[in-house]
């Protein structure tokens, strides 16, 4: 008989220890975002559906590839929100299907909304897709990440390469849209912040209409130079178009032969479908195989942000929001991401620090920080609003 | 072989007479006439497509030799008849005949190889194949795939534990070191390292593996037995910023008493001590410096230096770096005759 028991609580434990060998730990992450139909001047450039959420489903795949030998799972649910939706409904129906992790590819206010909403249920977000700056300073959150590098600093590295060429008396074009006006606030800023000066400023007003048309290229060409004409002495042309109405129509229209940067010409970005520096071409080759197209800098946002919680999650074993929060903020992190060094988290405003590339969406041409831009903590850190500048107070 | 012996015969004697200068030029006249005093380094230069063939006792170039697209990790078949090269943007492992400089054929090596280890007889090559997440098992003398074992995101460092038994393969982005049973081609251990980790050694007891984080910018020391890191070197240079640290090579002495790992663009190679683990001392080398390997009789190390187009040569007794030699672009890496 007590053989019998024995042998009973043999099993049993068997059993047990088998199961739990066998259940891994589940990491489910939400990708919440907003249809944003966003017409590009150039063919090329129109972004795909799946634009940004192809980045994290790779990174997913990449993590699960860890994931085999540390008995770790990585979900991705895919919430895409219809125009009127609720994002903090959303984030609550994300948080019911057992998400901790949230990537967001929204605007600023939908952003701020759904980070607000999530911290009852402590869930931590990623911003992969928002440039403003003011999320990284007076309107910071503690359960807010960043990959998505903030205007000031895209701004901050294109500057600093276009000091570096001498080119330093800049005339600035900039769009009549609300975003335009940020960007063009940040090359302000960073022209002060570098040397350059802004000889001229012009507004190029939207006043609306298509942007392919049969015949359109007829009037660029006759348009293009009497609006860039009669400015003074300048090197190069920086444009502020992010809502993509005229810049990609400057380059080789101008009235005075100058190079274009900014919105067109050379682009500060944080990844190029081009770059294959530092083994980025391993990188490209296995977005293009999976996704049978070009992988884009929303891409490389969304996939750093999923590997950050790869990276954390499979040096913590845990899927706890607040122990993963800890480490990305930590000296631990040192995050590979095909941009020749380590990327780590500021701790004061929770933004990823990064190279900025620029590109002519060819080739990369350059990237900042430049060499001679000093730091006494991190070269990574005269791009963007550093520690003694922040307003963020993280709550 | 006769006249190398009376040649050294004479050298010893004219060596304890007064005429140093004179003698110098004789020994090396006696160095080109009897070539197996020499060791030859064959360097993979990544840009211009070729391997610089230098000689370690004339310390120049002496030959380059025309391979595939993007050379990078080099290695020599045991018997120094062979030249093996991975030409990652062709696909496949050429063979370069050493005595002709001509390249006899290709391995079937899987997509994009950039690492490779020999097994101890010679008669296998592990490879790291980048872009589908493998390591592919070749049969150098037959050229065939004997199989595949799968790895984690991005394969790189291979090394392998002296017995043959033991193949340890790094992975990028996954951020481990996979330990592989060769016998079984199959993963028996994995051992979490810091950021993309790229290359891997063991020492020649076995007693410890050593696996260099290039991200990281650490070298992890793992107990291959216990399967777990014992030790984590860090490195830090004055007025340099840590990001600028980025471990690659790794070459450890025979008696495991010094390990010497490059830096990449920190442009130094570290010096460490086998025993303490700690760090004894940087050597300032050429620029981005990859790998590095010892002559024979470990009295020089030559490093590769990426972004400057040469190979430094360290005295490994007076840790010195005493001479710069001319290669071809970007060199990545190398390996050195053992005859």
């Amino acid at each position: 008989m007590s053989r019998f028991v024995v042998l009973v609580l043999a099993i049993l434990f068997e059993l047990t220890a088998a199961a739990q060998a066998e259940d891994p730990l589940e990491i489910k992450i939400g990708y919440l975002r907003r249809p944003q139909q966003q017409e590009t001047i150039s063919l090329v450039q129109m972004p795909s559906p799946d634009n940004g959420l192809a980045g994290a489903q790779m990174a997913v795949t990449d993590n699960n590839t860890t994931g085999r030998f540390l008995n770790q799972r990585y979900l991705l649910i895919d919430a895409h929100l219809k125009t009127g939706d609720d994002p903090a409904a959303a984030v609550h129906q994300l948080a019911n299907q057992g998400a901790s992790l949230i990537l967001a590819d929204l605007p600023a206010d939908d952003l701020l909304n759904a980070a607000d909403a999530g911290k009852a249920d402590r869930i931590l977000f990623f911003n992969v897709g928002a440039t403003d700056d003011r999320l990284r300073q007076k309107d910071c959150r503690d359960n807010l990440i960043h990959t998505a590098p903030s205007r000031a600093m895209l701004a901050d590295g294109l500057a600093q390469y276009l000091v570096w060429k001498k080119w330093v008396r800049w005339f600035l074009v900039v769009g009549s849209h609300e975003r335009d006006r940020l960007f063009a606030a940040a090359l302000t800023r960073a022209a002060n912040r570098f040397g350059a000066k802004i000889v001229q400023e012009r507004v190029f007003k939207d006043t609306g209409g298509a942007r392919h048309t049969d015949s359109g290229v007829v009037q660029i060409q006759q348009q293009v130079p009497v609006f860039t004409q009669g400015v003074p002495t300048y090197d190069v042309l920086v444009v502020a178009d992010e809502s993509e109405v005229f810049a990609n129509n400057l380059p080789y229209r101008t009235w005075d032969p100058r190079p274009v940067a900014g919105s067109a010409g050379l682009v500060p970005t944080s990844w190029d479908a081009s770059n294959n520096l530092w083994g980025g071409i391993q990188m490209q080759n296995r977005f293009t195989e999976q996704y049978k197209r070009l992988m884009t800098a929303l891409d490389m946002q969304a996939w750093t942000a999923v590997r950050m919680i790869g990276e954390a999650a499979s040096r913590q074993n845990s899927a706890d929001p607040s122990v993963l929060l800890d480490f990305l903020k930590g000296p631990r992190l040192a995050l590979g991401a095909f941009k020749g060094q380590k990327l780590t988290l500021r701790d004061w405003d929770l933004q990823l620090r990064q190279p900025i590339l620029l590109t002519d969406s060819r080739t990369i041409v350059s990237i900042s920080p430049q060499s001679g831009f000093l730091h006494q903590f991190s070269e990574l850190d005269t791009l963007g609003y550093d520690r003694p500048e922040t307003q963020c107070k993280l709550q | 072989m006769q006249t190398a012996m009376i040649g050294l015969k004479l050298f010893a004697e004219l060596a304890k007479s007064k005429q140093r200068v004179r003698v110098l030029t004789f020994g090396i006249v006696i160095g080109l006439v009897c070539p197996a005093s020499a060791f030859t380094a064959y360097v993979s230069n990544e840009k211009s497509n070729t391997i610089s063939v230098v000689d370690t006792d004339k310390m120049e170039t002496v030959r380059t030799i025309k391979v595939g697209q993007r050379p990078r990790g080099i290695e020599l078949t045991k018997d120094d008849k062979h030249c093996l090269v991975a030409v990652g943007d062709d696909d496949t492992i050429q063979v370069v005949d050493t005595k002709t400089g001509e390249v006899t054929a290709n391995l079937p090596s899987g997509p994009d190889p950039e690492l490779f280890t020999l097994s101890p007889n010679g008669a296998l090559l592990y490879v790291a194949n980048e872009n589908n997440n493998t390591v592919t098992v070749i049969d150098i003398e037959r050229r065939v795939v004997l199989g595949e074992v799968q790895v984690g995101v991005e394969p790189e460092g291979m090394g392998i534990s002296p017995d043959g038994k033991i193949l340890v393969n790094t992975s990028e982005t996954t951020n481990m070191a996979h330990f592989i049973d060769t016998d079984a081609r199959k993963i028996i251990a994995n051992v979490l390292v810091d950021s993309r980790p790229r290359f891997a050694a063991f020492k020649s007891d076995a007693s410890e593996l050593w696996v260099s984080s290039e991200v990281g910018g650490t070298v992890s020391v793992i107990d291959p037995i216990k399967r777990e890191v014992t030790k984590k070197i860090g490195f830090a240079i004055p007025g340099l910023r840590s990001e600028a640290i980025q471990p690659v090579g790794i070459s450890i002495k025979k008696d495991g008493k010094t390990g010497f790992v490059a830096l990449g663009p920190a442009n130094r190679v570290a010096v460490i001590d086998g025993t303490t683990h700690e760090v004894k001392k940087y050597l300032l080398v050429g620029q981005r410096v990859w790998h590095m390997s010892f002559t024979p009789d470990e009295k020089y190390l030559l490093t590769t230096n990426g972004l400057s187009n040469d190979v430094s040569v360290i005295d490994v007794a007076s840790l010195k770096v005493i001479k710069s030699i001319q290669v071809g672009e970007l060199p990545w890496g190398i390996t050195i005759t053992k005859h």
